[in-house]
């Protein structure tokens, strides 16, 4: 019998915080969702009605800045894969002896805050970094483009400070890759090109597919780029739910928007994992 | 070069092969034709450069110096992909996404074989595992991976195949039954097999033709009975089996024989059994050719007397003596167990003797001992 039960024992801690910390907190986001102001209240003040076009309500007054942050997190997260997928694929493969020191390498940037990397590109960016100034010299860019308060700034500021949750997975999943099976491969006649097309990616999927997720979730909700990098006019769904929550106090309208970001999320991760078909992969 | 591989026939030809990782010289040196259709066994202890020959030979490693021809044409630099050879990899290496369908139609279709339903099939059925055409590689046993490895490989008919230590991973029965099959799928394919062991009861049940690979060098090449019958250096008649190495001198000849002094007493040697230099030789002889005989029993050909029992293993088909001789030297001697009684027992005062043409003469400056360490570590090689 206590063979059975030890399991369930282990689990108990980690069941208890998820509990307090996540199911609690979205239970009153959820009942926070379908508020109303009380009548003739304090600004904050709401009670239940259940009044569920909250949701229609905050969705069509906000589907620029949903559709914005599925685009920004696209491009963030292709972005991220394009660089971190050779960058993984060199650490494992060619790494010999340096490998560990790469990979420290890779995840060096976590050793400062988040929030400062993303002021210091908004100086890399600026009209006092290195950047705008080279770019003119070559007339890449005329005189009066500015790339801070961009959307381009934004992106690339997500692609940045995402880079290691793509890297890491991807590097997790080629460095389990068989040397051999790819001598194989050539040794059966697969060209480079051919043996990366039929070996190596697939036996990277794996690392693609939780590196993408990994780099999309959190940067679909993202609000620390847009404001910092960003303009009005670069606005994702999370800088409305910061503003709502923390500016506005409007708390219903933050809470349907949270709620329908995590619907939208899980949906389209669901579709995702489906059509990769991680299951299929050992 | 085009993308398409080269069709090359015939013998395989390595000229004067190097290969150095920096100070390390991994092949020295090394010269060899490998006739087309044969059974050939590079045998030799870890370390000994006959896998980086076989991956040279394979172009998963260039060499330093020297060139590989395949019958006229030269594949020194040419890509592994374009080569007309296939490996079967130590471990397999099999396609761990693939179907078992999908891994032995990998060569082909890369090289756009019509009709490759029909060559997987025939080839499942040549290593008898048809039912498992839609499993994954990880659902087999190591057996019947080690059976898909060699159907992926030799499905593309290459003009060479490559085997590096395919049995390895095997527990010792199946590795047993393995090497007879091999044997046979040879035969029945008629391909040239090029095979790397350090096994070399593996080497001799299957190949036609062994080399014997040391230091990156040949020591001697030739049929399994040749190398055990008439070892060339101590090297070869130590790794090949156990062989009694005795330091000796030769005083005179007599006709095709040379006379040798062991330690006073005198035999004889075949003159075309002895690779000595020199008069200062060691006289070689197996311990299953040696007969024991108890003092005062009448016996002939080479004869040394004054042993002394040491010590008796009974294991079953023969019996093993340690028989200590007056110079010292411990010889090993086999004796069948025709009767099935353990005729001489410890301390017996015992004469040993053998055929003169069993004898076999090595260079007296050599290391007797070379090649009879025992490696544990080989047996990880991977």
């Amino acid at each position: 019998m206590r063979k059975i039960r030890t399991p369930y024992l282990l689990l108990l801690p980690g069941f208890a915080f998820l509990f307090t910390f996540f199911i609690l907190p979205i239970m009153n986001l959820a009942q926070t969702s379908t508020q109303t102001p009380v009548g003739g209240g304090d600004t904050g003040q709401y009670e239940q009605t259940l009044r569920f076009s909250n949701y229609i309500d905050a969705f069509v007054e906000n589907r620029e800045q949903f559709g914005r942050s599925f685009v920004y997190a696209t491009i963030a997260t292709l972005l991220a894969l394009a660089i971190a997928y050779p960058l993984a694929y060199a650490i494992a493969l060619k790494g010999g002896k340096l490998k560990n020191f790469m990979l420290i390498l890779v995840i060096a940037p976590f050793f400062t805050s988040f929030l400062l990397r993303t002021v210091a590109w908004k100086q890399i960016l600026g009209e006092e970094g290195f950047v705008v100034p080279t770019l003119r010299t070559f007339g890449i860019i005329s005189d009066s483009t500015t790339l801070t308060s961009t959307s381009f700034a934004v992106v690339m500021g997500m692609t940045y400070n995402f880079l290691p949750f793509m890297t890491l997975p991807l590097y997790a999943s080629i460095d389990r890759i068989d040397p051999r099976t790819l001598e194989a491969s050539g040794d059966l006649y697969a060209n480079g090109f051919t043996t990366f097309r039929r070996v190596t990616l697939p036996l990277s999927m794996p690392g693609v597919v939780a590196g993408t997720l990994l780099t999309f979730i959190p940067a679909a909700g993202d609000y620390v780029n847009a404001a910092i990098l960003g303009s009005p006019n670069t606005k994702m769904i999370g800088n409305v739910i910061e503003s709502r929550y923390l500016k506005i106090v409007d708390y219903p309208t933050a809470a349907a928007l949270s709620f329908t970001l995590m619907v939208v999320i899980l949906i389209l991760v669901t579709f995702y994992i489906r059509k990769a078909g991680t299951e299929e992969l050992v | 070069m085009t993308k398409e591989s080269i069709s090359a026939k015939g013998d395989l030809r390595l000229t004067r092969l190097t290969k150095s990782y920096g100070d390390f010289t991994a092949v020295d040196d090394l010269s060899l034709i490998i006739p087309e259709g044969s059974f050939f066994a590079l045998l030799g202890p870890s370390g000994c450069g006959k896998t980086t020959t076989l991956r040279m030979i394979a172009g998963l490693e260039e060499p330093t110096v020297g060139s590989i021809h395949l019958g006229s044409t030269d594949i020194t630099t040419t890509k592994p992909y374009q080569r007309p050879i296939n490996t079967v990899f130590q471990n397999y290496a099999l396609f761990p996404h693939l179907t078992i369908f999908e891994n032995i139609a990998f060569g082909l279709r890369r090289r756009g074989i019509k009709d490759v339903d029909a060559a997987v099939s025939k080839v499942l059925d040549l290593v008898e595992l048809p039912h498992l055409a839609q499993r994954k590689p990880t659902q087999l046993s190591g057996g019947q991976q080690q059976r898909i490895a060699l159907a992926r490989a030799i499905v593309n008919r290459p003009a060479l195949l490559l085997l590096d230590e395919p049995l390895g991973a095997l527990d010792l029965k199946l590795r047993r039954q393995m090497q007879i099959e091999l044997k046979w799928i040879q035969k029945e394919v008629g391909l040239t097999f090029v095979h790397v062991t350090h096994d070399q009861e593996e080497a001799m049940t299957m190949a036609d033709t062994i080399a014997v690979m040391n230091e990156g060098q040949i020591e001697q090449m030739g049929s399994p009975a040749d190398l055990y019958d008439n070892p060339k250096t101590a090297f070869v008649a130590n790794f090949l089996g156990q062989s009694n190495l005795i330091k000796g001198t030769i005083s005179g000849n007599d006709g095709d024989s040379h006379i040798v002094d062991l330690f006073g007493q005198k035999i004889s040697l075949p003159k075309n059994r002895s690779h000595a230099n020199d008069q200062f030789i060691y006289a070689g002889i197996r311990p299953e050719k040696f007969r024991i005989s108890r003092l005062g029993t009448p016996t002939s050909g080479n004869i040394l007397t004054g042993g002394h029992i040491e010590d008796v293993s009974y294991i079953g088909v023969s019996t093993q003596y340690q028989v200590e001789m007056p110079w010292g030297q411990e010889l090993m001697v086999f004796e069948q167990n025709d009767d099935g009684v353990a005729p001489f027992s410890k301390d017996e005062e015992v004469n040993i003797s053998w055929e003169p043409v069993f004898t076999f003469g090595l260079r007296g400056d050599e290391d007797a001992t070379a090649g009879s360490e025992v490696n544990p570590e080989e047996l990880d090689e991977e």
